[in-house]
């Protein structure tokens, strides 16, 4: 909150107003439309919707196809973050450590960011074609060893490796950021307290990267359930068999090749509330506790 | 014995050298100050001291090893950081016995050290806490107490007060004296304030653009400035400079407009005909009635400053301060005269800035004032 | 400061190209691939150097994919979504910070709640709204009963309907309707000393001027902080494209890419053409690394600052 405020309402309402607009309808309505389809069932031959209370929910909540796609969701979300923060953390820690040369590093580890997910569900489906490549090579050595199209376990590997893939750019940019936010003085005290090079990463760094830390783990966890979607779509169809049907894959599989659009809201509406917690977990309980100064 | 011996220590970042090799030789137990503005290489020297920062050229021995090459964890050298640098989610316990963990000192032995430390500077209230809830002053202490829990051979303080108010400052000044005096440390302290090195210091260094101007005790320095730079550093208020020309024939220092300062004939002979710059200290002078002093000025305006009064008067074209404890009624364009005490007079060379000759006596040392 | 830990110098070293060889080996064997004949990318052993078909490939592939339209669409997209952010965001956080009103704080939660729902959360409703953009309005009016006020009053049935479909507002507009580049523009403006404030008013500018001729040229890093994320977040949107253009004189180059390889859902038996398609990944690659490369440092401190 700023002292020196100007006094002509009028002009914030003006300034304020083209955003409002915006969000409103392209946020807030169709949120709110979310909601209005969660809660009815449109009629087979038009004639508006019919109110259906909680049945579109409790229809989901026991159909065991909708707890599979939650599972697999579960799976490359955890799978894809564990791998994709690992990775980062180790590159960034050591890249800090600003030896010669790590201007190259460093610029070799961010640019990947740019890559859209589609590229990267392009790149690596080609890298582990089965049928063609190192894969191919492979599996005429150890037949059948790799066959992501009709093994579910091997297709969620390989978009895992595409997500994680893809995540670790920017889980870099911020852990590095974070650790060269250390004042340079903390490190220089525990040299002279006798630490060395490994010891002060354990004593000191990761210590006070422990923000950065949880943030990126929220931030990896919820971009898992929404940013999966171009690399699932390019790499595997939600398949074989729905092995690799992420939710925000089915939502879009249901709503528009299924025109389920009740269940799709329905869905829709979940997923929103399972991302919103985790935002505000984030919030709410991490950042206040992780916080030293 | 922890003695240091700097030897043509350079520095430099790339191209540029910031540290022009610097010699000193310090002894065990000293408390020695280095002193000087920012940029001068004070603060570079430390660090080279402690193996923060890598040494160009030359050699820095601490009891006799040379340690151009060792990590700052073998040289037993402790410094106390100009921001503390206390590890801020370690309690101050922690952060007090962190070097003994690290060197893998068992747990109760550590816990008792560091509570007899905590003890000797004050903080055995505070152990839990952590620093971000410690006022400057007790974050200060955390720092020094993390240093002398190591028995160091050498202390080492990079502008450890500049953070803190005036008040405190002095507090902390005198602490860190006391535990001088109790722990008889080899000390290297580094600031930029003159008063904190004339207070602290048993040999003061004073330093300018990264070389040494001159090495003494408090006195010596302040008595015998070897340059204008020093002379002009140290003492508050500030020393005043007057441009002239040395004669041997009139024994004084020609200033304009027939003015002039008298000294002894010998130093005059010495320095027959060479330009020079005359340091008067404002605390060395006195205001007499018009005529009656060495040269007279006019009056401008004077500071209050309580004990006494700072005077500004118009010489020629230069603003000459005098100190004076009892207080003259003085209206401005009135004119003085200026009295100079004997032995205050420092000349120096007009080119070089160095010293000719220090403490030399005015001959006209007239009457009482 | 001085540390002899060659060892472990050394193991950095090997840790952190191992680290830039599993980031740079796939983008490699892109390239290979995108260089290679049919025959040659399907080879085994796979070929592991470049071949000399990359020209060939691209020019290929930008002819199958009509990428020279693509990238103008593309482009079209992005400088509006950049444009667009920018210039919402920097007058909606002035809003929001430099006025005192009672509605300050209930705005700011509004707009901060659209952080929280990325637009692949809501893909189906906000499909239906580009559908008719104008419909929120029309229920609006028609629950308000005003809509039934005016056909009564003037004959005039009020039908409001503006198809977002197939077009570039349809494209940009859900793409700028988030918070990220608002609250990056309030927490600068936050920084922005009282003082400055109290000055200009002094000097009799008002709060329109101050905007133009003060805030806006002390916010040029941040412009290009938030241009750059902007830019390629909208180059390589998937997803929205996807469901809302079905005419491909719009289409975007990421939603291209998905077209270059038949699905592996698709049992047409269509011989996927692995090197058209890489050399396609190369082209629509580009642009957005060379952004990342280049503006490097404003793409870094922009990223950090929204999403924080």
């Amino acid at each position: 909150m700023k002292r020196a405020v100007f006094n002509n309402n009028w002009v914030a309402a003006a300034m304020v107003a083209p955003q409002l607009l915006i969000i409103f309808v392209f946020f807030y309505w169709p949120t709110s439309q979310a909601l209005y389809w969660a809660f009815t069932l449109e009629q087979p031959w038009g004639g508006g919707n019919t109110w259906v209370g909680f049945d579109n929910f409790t229809a989901l909540l026991t159909d065991d196809l909708y707890w599979y796609s939650v599972q697999v969701s579960v799976v490359y979300a955890i799978g894809s973050t564990v791998l994709a923060i690992g990775m980062a953390l180790i590159l960034a820690v050591f890249v800090d450590r600003q030896l010669r040369g790590f201007k190259a590093y460093k610029i070799g580890m961010i640019w990947p960011y740019a890559i859209a997910a589609p590229a990267v569900g392009l790149a690596f489906r080609f890298i582990f074609n089965p049928g063609a490549g190192i894969m191919l090579y492979f599996n005429e050595v150890f037949p059948g060893i790799w066959d992501p199209n009709s093994n579910g376990a091997h297709a969620m590997t390989m978009v895992i490796i595409a997500g994680a893939w893809k995540q670790v750019a920017y889980n870099f940019i911020f852990f590095l950021a974070g650790l060269q936010s250390i004042p340079r003085s903390l490190l220089e005290a525990g040299a002279m307290d006798g630490a060395r090079v490994l010891r002060r990463m354990r004593d000191i760094q990761l210590p006070l990267l422990a923000p950065t830390f949880f943030f990126v783990l929220v931030i990896n966890i919820t971009d898992s359930f929404t940013d999966s979607f171009g690399i699932v779509d390019t790499m595997t169809n939600g398949g074989p068999a729905r092995a690799t049907n992420l939710m925000v894959y089915k939502i879009f599989n249901d709503g528009f090749q299924g025109l389920d659009y009740s269940g799709a809201a329905a869905q829709s509406i979940i997923l929103m509330l399972l991302v919103v917690s985790l935002t505000v977990v984030q919030f709410r309980y991490i950042e206040r506790k992780v916080h030293y100064t | 014995m922890a003695n240091i011996s700097i030897r043509n220590v350079r520095k430099s970042y790339g191209k540029g050298e910031v540290v022009h090799g610097v010699n000193l030789e310090i002894d065990n137990g000293e408390f020695i100050v280095i002193l000087g503005p920012s940029g001068c290489g004070k603060s570079t020297l430390l660090r080279m001291i402690a193996g923060l920062e890598s040494i160009t050229a030359g050699d820095i021995s601490i009891a006799g090893t040379v340690v151009n090459r060792l990590e700052p964890r073998e040289r037993g050298c402790a410094m106390v950081f100009q921001n503390y640098a206390l590890y801020p989610h370690m309690t101050v316990e922690a952060n007090i016995g962190y070097a003994l963990k690290v060197a893998g000192l068992p747990k109760v032995e550590r816990l008792a050290r560091v509570k007899a430390v905590a003890a000797s500077v004050g903080l055995s209230d505070y152990l839990d806490r952590r620093p971000g809830q410690l006022s400057g002053g007790q974050r200060q202490r955390v720092a020094m107490a993390r240093a002398i829990i190591r028995e160091p051979k050498v202390f080492l303080f990079d502008e450890p007060l500049s953070n803190l108010d005036a008040k405190l400052r002095v507090q902390m000044r005198h602490e860190i004296r006391r535990i001088h005096n109790r722990i008889h440390a080899t000390s290297v302290f580094v600031t930029h304030d003159q008063q904190e090195g004339m207070t602290l210091a048993d040999r003061l260094v004073v330093m300018n653009k990264g070389v040494i101007e001159q090495v003494g005790t408090p006195e010596e320095i302040y008595d015998h400035p070897a340059s204008t730079y020093v002379g002009g550093f140290i003492g508050s208020p500030a020393m005043n400079f007057l441009s002239g020309e040395v004669s041997a024939a009139h024994s004084a220092v020609m200033l304009g407009d027939g003015n002039r300062v008298e000294i002894t004939s010998g130093i005059a002979t010495q320095n027959a005909g060479k330009l020079v710059q005359i340091g008067l200290r404002p605390e060395a002078m006195a205001i007499v009635a018009a005529g009656r002093g060495a040269f007279d000025a006019s009056f401008e305006f004077a500071e209050e400053l309580g004990s006494g009064r700072l005077c500004h008067f118009q010489f020629e074209d230069l603003t000459i301060t005098v100190l004076s404890s009892d207080k003259p009624a003085l209206e401005p364009g009135m004119m003085v005269g200026i009295k100079i005490a004997p032995g205050a007079v420092h000349l120096f060379a007009a080119d070089t800035g160095k010293r000719l000759a220090a403490g030399v006596a005015t001959k006209k040392a007239k009457e009482v004032a | 400061m001085i540390e002899r830990t060659p060892l472990l110098n050394i193991a950095t070293h090997v840790i952190l190209l191992m680290g830039l060889i599993m980031m740079l080996f796939p983008m490699y064997l892109i390239f290979v691939a995108a260089s290679l004949s049919l025959k040659d990318v399907s080879a085994i052993p796979p070929h592991v150097v470049p071949g000399d078909q990359l020209w060939v490939n691209l020019s290929d592939a930008w002819e199958k994919a009509g990428f020279g339209q693509k990238f103008v669409n593309t482009l079209i997209v992005a400088l509006g979504v950049v444009v667009g952010k920018i210039m919402l965001a920097c007058i909606t956080a002035f809003g929001i910070v430099f006025f005192d009103h009672r509605l300050r704080m209930p705005i700011f939660w509004c707009v901060f709640i659209t952080l929280m729902l990325p637009l692949e959360v809501r893909i189906v409703p906000t499909y239906a709204v580009a559908a008719n953009a104008l419909q929120p309005f029309q229920v609006l009016l028609d629950a308000t009963g005003i809509s039934w006020l005016i056909n009564w009053a003037s004959g005039i049935e009020v039908a409001l309907e503006w198809n977002l479909l197939n077009s570039y507002t349809g494209l940009i507009m859900p793409l700028v309707a988030t918070a990220t580049g608002t609250f990056l523009y309030r927490q600068f403006f936050l920084t922005v000393p009282d003082e400055l404030v109290e000055a200009a008013k002094m000097d009799g500018a008002g709060p329109v001027r101050f905007l133009r001729e003060i805030l806006v040229p002390l916010s040029v890093t941040n412009i290009a902080a938030l241009a750059t994320i902007m830019f390629v977040y909208s180059w390589n949107q998937y997803l929205w494209p996807l469901l809302v253009i079905t005419d491909q004189s719009y289409g975007m180059v990421a939603v291209e890419l998905g077209r270059l390889v038949p699905k592996i859902s698709s049992t047409g038996g269509e011989v996927a053409k692995w090197n058209i398609a890489m050399a396609g990944t190369l082209i629509v690659m580009i642009p957005p690394i060379l952004v990342v490369i280049f503006m490097q440092r404003w793409f870094v401190r922009g990223l950090i600052n929204t999403d924080k």
